[in-house]
């Protein structure tokens, strides 16, 4: 092969792969990801029961029940809206009422958001960056604590 | 006083850094020896001002001095010792002065083992350091002091998040910075040889071993955040695909390609243009991690505090030194001329096919965590990208790596023999294929997981063949096999080992993802639960005092046939000083795999949530990052690429430098 053949196969190759991996993700950005909902997003658009979304808000003070095996049900709100929210396994360690929460998981038929993962926040000084811009949004933010300092 | 002093240190640093900008710089330019020669005791005057300042934030924090600020908010008198001095850096401030720290510290080892260094490259390489260290002294001083004083100063501080209340703590941030930064090396000599416009194979036998070197400390970072992860946090996960994993992933993909293609660049002197490339890509994914971590535009476990101020700074060092190196890439590459030349398969084939894949999967995770960004600035919409995604995307590709994996120490430098390489790897193939199929056969297993399984095993066997087919093992008698395989060199033996130890990590991965059980539960003491061959029995529960927490700890029996095996205590912690729980895992290893339980919240009915699994195989996942970083230390301890070795006088060597004139393009 000459010097220019050589370089040729790999132009292409890497030009081949490259494309693929475009493609790919291309692929995997429109169909992989998933959308980030408020409750009054929940309340203006109804998600799909079965799409996979991620809710966030505040736990409602005073709705959260916990079951006898494991099961946990609580509501999300944005002070405007609130959606019924269940999730069977261990909560995380900051998770508490009137605190900020990202829930992944999807709408069942009857309206409530079945949880696979609940995210709360990881110290008291911060809340989940999604949450508070929502709650600004709603008109509900009471600007303390997200800059810390 | 001592406060002060760290203070004022740390602006003696940042004002010899700018000295030390300049200096050596104007020296090379103008010949001028002595200016070239400031640049060593600058490098060292800075790390011993640096170390000033960092050992009296230390010193503030071991003596609980509630009158500086960082230090109310992250300690409080009862935490232990190790917290008050890991709590330095477990906070944004802290985080950036040993960022710097390291730095110095990096700098300053160029300085004292760069002896034989060309003495304009070393004037040049420690300026463009410099440039570095000067950009973070600015932004610890002007956006993130950790000096700062509080009056009147409080009685007790707010305690360190009891989430990295953990030996964690003392090991991964270190670990991951000297990994980050230890890139700035390759990243400053890149940058030299484009100042210099001139780069050779000596060159690549300098920057290597600053590669490597951050290289193994960023493989056991990142393992350690991983496993630290996996145990604290209590979901049982070991890897989110969380930005900030991505931010410590992507430049290991780069620095894993740099290493690859430095070997092409130093035995071929083929590939300069895209080592050089590459090491600045390194560096500026680093960058890149450093400002998504402190800027916290992304939510993350990592994100302490955030301020916009801060996140612009950072924004714009970024924007400095990575467009800056890119143009000046841009500028100066074309004057590097081309080098060795190679047919497609062949030995340096093989490392273009790897750098290639490499460099493709980590613009996918960089697609991947900077997407949401984009998206919500031209949507508004909010949106995560995780798993589902990057499990595809970058699984197709980094498979397609990982079988080509074997196949490349097996073929020659400059023309390769694609089918001899196969052929000579047929027991790895073969014990690769049996593996398959009997995970896939009797174990009914689905097809994905025992490909998974076979790729892994073909990786293994292949570094174990690739060794076998060197010391001619069976082919000549033992001894000799024996004598020879002590004679391989280091660098060989390194590549081996690294390879394995890939090979154990994808195995753990494949294992643990495919075969894990989750039993989630309220237990009340006298239940059991079976997973896997094991039967749990909570026997009680215990009420305990640490030194600022309290905790309640669920005792429990593991069986095996009946016979008690093992006891195994998940306890959860109440910290006073935040008010917070924690939930602490109990984790019991049988050969690679685990046991691993966390506990919920108390249930009114007396009984706790407990959440158990079982993990396959987990272990493999971090051993197999230590067995590379081995693999990358064998390598380090070669003969050849010893830091500051004298040049080799191996004729081959000789004879291939003579053709190498240095490739001036001034």
């Amino acid at each position: 092969m000459t010097r220019k053949q050589r370089r040729l196969t790999l132009i292409l190759t890497a030009g081949i792969v490259i494309a693929a991996a475009g493609a790919l993700v291309l692929y995997g950005l429109t169909d992989k990801i998933v959308f980030f909902n408020s409750p009054s997003d929940v309340a203006a658009h109804h998600p799909l029961p079965g799409s996979r979304i991620r809710l966030g808000g505040l736990v409602e003070v005073g709705s959260v029940v916990r079951d006898s095996d494991a099961k946990v049900s609580f509501a999300v709100t944005d002070n405007s809206n609130k959606v019924p929210v269940v999730f069977v396994g261990i909560l995380p360690d900051l998770f508490r009422e009137g605190q900020g929460v990202v829930a992944e998981g999807t709408f069942e038929t009857n309206g409530v958001f079945k949880a696979e993962t609940v995210l709360a926040k990881h110290d008291e000084r911060y809340m989940p960056k999604e949450v508070a811009d929502a709650l600004k949004k709603s008109g509900q933010w009471k600007g303390e604590a997200t800059t810390g300092k | 006083m001592i406060v002060e002093i760290g203070h004022y240190a740390l602006v003696l640093a940042f004002a010899l850094a700018l000295v030390q900008s300049v200096v050596p710089i104007w020296g090379s330019k103008t010949r001028d020896a002595s200016l070239m020669a400031m640049a060593v005791p600058g490098a060292l005057g800075q790390f011993l001002f640096v170390a000033i300042a960092a050992a009296s934030l230390i010193y503030a924090h071991v003596q609980s001095d509630f009158s500086v600020v960082n230090v109310v908010e992250n300690s409080h008198s009862l935490k232990p010792l190790l917290y008050k001095i890991t709590g330095v850096w477990g906070n944004h401030e802290g985080s950036m002065l040993l960022w710097v720290f390291i730095l110095a510290l990096f700098g300053a080892l160029v300085a004292l083992f760069g002896r034989n260094l060309p003495r304009t490259l070393k004037a040049n390489v420690l300026a463009v350091q410099a440039w570095i260290a000067s950009a973070f002294y600015l932004f610890i001083l002007m956006t993130s002091n950790p000096f700062q004083r509080v009056w009147p100063a409080p009685m007790e501080g707010n305690d360190l998040n009891p989430v990295l209340q953990d030996i964690g703590l003392a090991i991964h941030p270190p670990l991951l910075y000297l990994g980050y930064v230890g890139f700035s090396i390759s990243f400053s000599f890149a940058i030299a040889a484009l100042i210099e416009g001139r780069i050779d194979a000596a060159w690549a036998r300098w920057v290597r071993p600053w590669s490597l070197a951050a290289w193994i400390f960023l493989t056991l970072g990142i393992a350690m955040g991983s496993y630290w992860a996996y145990y604290e946090l209590g979901w049982g996960g070991w890897w989110f695909w969380d930005p900030v994993e991505n931010a410590s992933f992507m430049p290991w993909l780069a620095g894993t390609a740099l290493l690859h293609s430095a070997i092409v660049m130093e035995k071929r002197d083929a590939l300069k243009v895209w080592t050089i490339l590459l090491a600045i890509l390194a560096f500026s994914l680093s960058l890149l991690g450093t400002f998504l971590v402190r800027s916290g535009v992304l939510t993350s476990v990592h994100a302490f505090a955030t301020d916009p101020a801060r996140g612009v700074f950072i924004l714009a060092i970024l924007v400095i030194f990575i467009g800056g190196s890119l143009s000046l890439f841009a500028w100066r590459a074309a004057g590097l001329t081309a080098g060795g030349l190679f047919a497609p398969i062949s030995r340096e084939g093989a490392l273009v096919f790897n750098n290639l894949f490499l460099t493709v999967s980590c613009a996918v995770v960089l697609v991947g965590t900077l997407y949401p960004l984009l998206f919500e600035v031209v949507t508004g919409s909010k949106i995560t990208v995780g798993p589902p995604f990057f499990n595809l995307v970058f699984g197709i590709f980094i498979s397609v790596l990982l079988v080509a994996v074997p196949l490349g120490p097996m073929l020659a430098w400059k023309r390769g023999d694609l089918i001899g390489a196969t052929q000579r790897l047929w027991g790895a193939a073969a014990i690769a294929i049996v593996t398959l199929l009997l995970v896939w056969w009797p174990m009914a297993a689905a097809i994905l997981p025992s490909l998974g399984v076979g790729v892994a095993v073909w990786v293994m066997a292949g570094s174990v063949v690739e060794v076998a087919h060197r010391v001619k093992l069976f082919s000549l008698p033992l001894a000799t096999s024996l004598r020879r395989a002590l004679g391989m060199p280091r660098s060989s033996w390194g590549m081996a080992i690294a390879h394995f130890g890939l090979g154990m990590t994808v195995l753990g991965v494949v294992a643990e993802s495919s075969w894990n059980q989750e039993r989630i539960l309220v237990m009340k003491p006298g239940d059991s639960v079976q997973i896997a061959q094991y039967d749990l029995r909570l026997d009680g529960i215990l009420h305990r005092n640490g030194p600022n927490y309290t905790e309640n700890a669920s005792h429990f029996s593991v069986l095996q046939g009946g016979v008690v095996v093992t006891s195994m205590e998940p306890t959860r912690r109440q910290y006073q000083a935040r008010r917070m729980g924690t939930s602490e895992t109990a984790i019991s290893t049988f050969w690679f795999s685990q046991l691993y339980l966390a506990l919920g919240e108390a249930d009114p009915s007396g009984g706790s949530a407990v959440r158990i699994y079982w993990k396959p195989l987990v272990t493999l996942i971090w051993l197999g990052a230590i067995v590379m970083a081995l693999g990358g230390l064998m390598s380090l301890a070669d003969r050849r690429l010893r830091i500051g070795a004298p040049v080799p006088a191996a004729k081959s060597d000789a004879r291939r430098r003579g053709q190498l004139t240095p490739v001036a393009a001034e």
